[in-house]
């Protein structure tokens, strides 16, 4: 183990006792309406997150991309270009179960209340056919470890996780 | 985002400035189609070195762009891809369905 690793914790969804002074692992909640204009501003406030967190160039992409096109999701279907429909964005430190390659990661849970989405939709097209649309699904997939949709209580929630070799310890506030 | 033209003999260069996302994107695909479908500029290339992040629904908007321009026989050129767009476009397994260059003077020369 590299000694200069920062403390490895629990998920606190396996553990009882969450990390001291970092209450289930957040890192930064945003709310915003479904307004694209917002999308840049996701973008940078995600882009300072992960340089925080000492992410690469390739993986700050990735995760910004992923992001940027889950909510370019949820404003085109499921508020259906509504400009006012609200989204709320969760980030949080992770640790894989299972330590086999990188463990610890960035966990993004977008939730949205529009209609329920139909699982079947949610694996993105075949590239084969060159035409437009349909790639942000694909893109998804594509950019993170980990992509999970679930429903409750009238909310959609995507859940979207990101692995890394290392990621810099955020001193406790 | 910001979109100018530049006019040659049979050669238009669309100058993007600025992120492409699902806020402008329209713009993009209604410059492009303008410049094949109405204008059937033999030559259309696209400058995305300034273009430092584009979403699905740009891409979307290149796509079209390409297909118009081989529905009329005419040439749909990019150059200046940033890594995310480059990246974007290798995802999308588009990268080689384009006529990518490096720089302006390799898409003039081409």
């Amino acid at each position: 183990m590299n000694p200069s690793r920062p403390t490895r914790h629990q998920d606190p969804k396996d553990d009882a006792e969450p990390r001291p002074g970092v209450p289930n692992g957040l890192l930064l909640k945003l709310e915003l309406h479904s307004d694209p204009r917002l999308l840049c501003a996701v973008r940078g406030a995600l882009e300072r997150l992960t340089e925080l967190l000492g992410l690469s160039a390739e993986q700050t992409r990735a995760v910004t991309r992923a992001v940027d096109e889950a909510l370019t999701n949820i404003m085109r279907h499921s508020y259906l270009g509504k400009l006012d429909g609200p989204i709320e964005i969760i980030f949080s430190r992770v640790q894989r179960p299972a330590s086999t390659g990188p463990s610890e990661g960035l966990e993004i849970l977008v939730c949205d209340h529009g209609p329920a989405v139909d699982p079947a939709k949610l694996q993105g097209r075949h590239l084969d056919d060159i035409k437009p649309g349909g790639l942000g699904l694909h893109l998804i997939h594509q950019s993170m470890d980990s992509v999970e949709y679930r429903r409750a209580r009238g909310t959609n929630l995507f859940r979207l996780v990101k692995y890394f070799d290392s990621v810099r310890h955020i001193p406790n506030p | 985002m910001q979109i100018s033209a530049r006019q040659f003999d049979k050669t238009t260069i669309l100058d993007i400035t600025g992120d492409i996302d699902l806020a402008n994107s329209p713009e993009i695909r209604k410059a492009v189609l303008r410049e094949v479908r109405e204008h059937r500029t033999p030559r259309v290339v696209m400058n995305l070195s300034k273009v430092r992040y584009i979403d699905s629904s740009g891409v979307a908007s290149l796509v079209e762009g390409l297909k118009a321009s081989r529905d009329l026989g005419l040439r749909f050129i990019l150059f200046g891809l940033s890594p995310s767009a480059r990246e974007v476009l290798q995802l999308s397994r588009l990268l080689k369905i384009f006529e990518v260059y490096d720089n302006e003077d390799q898409a003039l020369g081409s």
